[in-house]
């Protein structure tokens, strides 16, 4: 049997090629988003996050896994609002949070093209978080997850457990001290992709989506299948007014932003 | 030499400047005393503890057991939400200690093994002192890598320990390349620090009794003092020296790697290695001088070993690491600015005049422009508490320093929603816990150890000798083999 490399999985060409393709991409709307916070409120459920309560969240603590970022231009009172930025992990192809971990827990799927962490693996260098030039990783401060707080504590309100009524049962609970960010809903992804299997097809887009694109009331978020060019998904990354944040660094982002003013 | 210059001034410049001569026998070299003497002054230094001694101590030790591992303890037990680190400041003062005390650690090293393969005459006395630094330096740099983990109690998983899911450690990481370096040089400048003691140590064991006696000859390792085993000290210490440099160099350039690999405005600048070295000997060598400052003046019989030419020379070199220091300082800054980048120009413009620019400033006159204005002077040079003053305050301004590097830099991303300025929290007290640690552990090693190394400056002090030429004495030095 010959030896047979695939030039386009090698070295610099396999770089370029994943970055032409990748297989699960997004592209969000800048236009049409309202900023409502419902893609954050989604996310927070299905992905078992936990409240993080008052003073942590004040202070840099909050534990969203995508967030609404909020900008405005002039000073007071003449003040122009500009569009919504919607931030999640941009599940880079080229990251730059994978080669600085020390034991190997943000890792690349070659599977799904997505950049994942692995909780248990996770000592809490937190080098990572330092390294991603979006800011996404979110670390866990203390046991967000597992401790109770007083609901409404003027009042002296009950010791609650926000959670633990609403788990999802397939998402981990992270414990404190692991670094943690977007899957793009890994767990949606591999229920689809079993489904598929006993079905004897490939995955289809359009099958499922993420979270924060099921809960955008304005179709904001799309998620699906890039290395399909048929797809929704890859149609809309094609447009004249996507672009990539932060595209300078070229760490190869799955996720396309589309805004007026930037593309023309 | 002194004597064969001549003066092309005036007559009275001629005799105000050989007022200012000094005595060749004020040097420590040249004004020898006899061996038995000089030993029973170090077995007295060691000996000797007056009750301020032991108030300092306890007040140290309650603030090691409290500051440190209690506070440890605690973080450990409550999560690093105790800590004030966040988003953005992912690092906080705890990788500042980290640096800084690695910082601390290598002046050590290099008035050691850089001036005695240089055979500088003036180290012979400190030596030793500035191997403990190092040695003790670095065992707080290590502890503060470890506070600053999110799970501390699984750090063993950087260890590249063969286990049976073969999972190895990233090579790749800058934080690996670090524990390699950083272990590397414990061991290293460890054995460097035990090797030039064992004879001291010897010395020790013949004139002492009891559990000293025990203890002393343990570590003695029976060494008795004849030519083999000089000749096989020698040698080691010789491949130990020459050994140490690069080890000593390549520690902080990988320190500094843990910033300039990572893809940061402010932290991406490939003179990061030369200047974090250089760093480092400008904040060592000022602990050096503080460290000599306190021994000379609260240990018995140092007046004699550390005298006003040692804090000369001292002072002199604080100097020419300053200038270099400044060298890379200004590339550093003037480099990055100059490269354009929106996020870098965001970064620089805040730190000069945002709400941290009177560190920025303290840093730059601390390190730079209070030593240019200083030590050119030689009556500031020779007055010990003058220069155990700029010591100090070259630390402050390398800890500034150190502190602007990691979590004021971190402040200033590209992301700008998430700015938000750092304070620290329970990290005040962890750093006060191992500045006490150190201090503590120098305080014992003081009256345990020789701080002295007695046989280095005996060698010294018969290789000089004065020869009389005339109606003058020249002060001659002969290779020692």
């Amino acid at each position: 049997m010959s030896l047979q490399v695939d030039l386009n999985r090698v070295g610099a060409k396999g770089a370029l090629a994943e970055e032409a393709d990748g297989k699960w991409g997004m592209v969000i709307d800048q236009d049409i988003c309202t900023g409502c916070q419902a893609c954050v409120a989604a996310c927070a459920m299905e992905n078992n996050l936990p409240f993080v309560m008052e003073e942590d969240a004040g202070y840099g603590r909050s534990l969203h896994w995508i967030r609404i970022e909020r900008f405005w231009e002039g000073e007071y009172p003449e003040v122009k609002a500009t569009s919504f930025q919607p931030m999640l992990c941009q599940q880079c192809g080229s990251a730059p949070c994978e080669p600085v971990c020390p034991v190997f827990a943000s890792v690349h799927s070659e599977a799904q093209q997505l950049n994942l962490q692995v909780y248990n693996r996770c000592i809490g260098t937190r080098y990572c978080a330092n390294n991603c030039p979006y800011q996404v990783r979110q670390f866990n401060w203390r046991d967000y997850a597992l401790l109770p707080f007083h609901a409404n504590e003027a009042e002296g309100g009950e010791l609650v457990f926000p959670l633990h009524n609403q788990f999802n049962p397939d998402v981990t609970v992270r414990r404190r001290g692991v670094m943690e960010k977007c899957t793009f809903c890994i767990q949606r992804i591999h229920s689809a992709g079993d489904k598929a299997k006993s079905e004897g097809r490939p995955v289809e887009d359009g099958e499922f989506t993420t979270a924060c694109a099921q809960a955008c009331p304005t179709n904001a978020i799309t998620f699906g299948l890039l290395d399909d060019h048929e797809s929704l998904v890859s149609q809309l990354a094609q447009r004249q007014t996507g672009y990539k944040h932060l595209g300078e660094l070229n760490t190869q982002p799955r996720i396309t932003y589309l805004q007026g003013e930037k593309g023309a | 030499m002194a004597v064969t210059s001549k003066y092309f001034g005036s007559e009275k410049a001629h005799e105000e400047h050989h007022e200012e001569e000094h005595d060749p026998r004020e040097q420590l070299m040249f004004d020898p005393l006899p061996r038995g003497v000089m030993n029973d002054m170090v077995m007295e230094s060691m000996y000797a503890t007056s009750w301020k001694f032991w108030v300092v101590l306890g007040i140290l030790a309650f603030l090691v057991a409290t500051c440190f591992f209690y506070a440890w303890g605690y973080m450990i037990a409550e999560g690093l939400h105790v800590a004030g680190v966040m988003r953005p400041s992912y690092w906080g003062v705890f990788l500042v200690n980290t640096v800084f005390w690695i910082g601390i650690s290598h002046a050590g090293t290099f008035i050691s093994a850089i001036l005695r393969v240089f055979k500088a005459e003036f180290r012979r006395p400190f030596t030793r002192a500035a191997e403990l630094m190092t040695t003790f330096g670095l065992i707080q740099a290590g502890a503060s890598i470890f506070m600053h983990l999110g799970r501390v109690w699984l750090a063993y998983w950087m260890f590249p320990i063969p286990n049976e899911r073969q999972l190895w450690p990233n090579f790749h990481s800058p934080l690996m390349w670090d524990l390699l370096a950083i272990t590397t040089y414990v061991l290293g400048s460890t054995m460097y620090l035990f090797l030039p003691l064992i004879p001291d140590l010897a010395m020790a064991r013949d004139r002492s009794t009891g559990w000293r006696k025990t203890f002393y000859r343990i570590l003695a390792l029976g060494f008795r003092g004849t030519e083999g085993e000089w000749r096989h000290l020698t040698t080691a210490m010789n491949i130990f020296a020459f050994a140490i440099i690069p080890v000593m160099f390549s520690v902080h350039t990988i320190v500094s790697w843990d910033f300039a690999m990572a893809m940061r405005p402010g932290w991406s600048s490939t003179v990061f290695g030369p200047y974090f070295v250089l760093g480092a000997l400008h904040s060592g060598m000022g602990a050096v001088a503080i460290v000599l400052f306190i021994m000379r003046y609260t240990m018995k019989h140092m007046d004699y070993f550390i005298r006003k030419e040692h804090f000369d020379a001292l002072g002199k070199l604080m100097m020419i690491v300053s200038f270099a220091y400044a060298y890379f300082f200004f590339n550093d800054y003037i480099v990055q600015w100059y490269g354009g980048d929106a996020a870098t120009d965001n970064l620089l413009h805040w730190l000069e005049a945002g709400p941290m620019a009177w560190m920025f400033f303290q840093m730059v006159g601390f390190n730079i422009v209070l030593p240019f204005l200083t030590l050119w002077n030689k009556r500031v040079r020779t007055t010990p508490w003058l220069l155990a003053l700029i010591g100090l305050l070259i630390n402050v301004g390398m800890y500034w320093e150190r502190y602007i590097i990691v979590p004021v830099m971190l402040t200033i991303n590209r992301m700008p929603f998430t700015w938000r300025l750092y304070e620290p929290r329970i990290e005040v007290f962890l750093t006060i816990g191992t500045f006490s640690m150190f201090l503590l552990f120098y305080m014992i090693a003081s009256r345990l150890i020789p701080l002295i190394p007695v046989w280095e400056v005996q060698e010294g002090q018969m290789t000089h000798s004065l020869r009389k030429v005339g109606k003058t004495h020249v002060p001659t030095i002969s290779e020692f083999e």
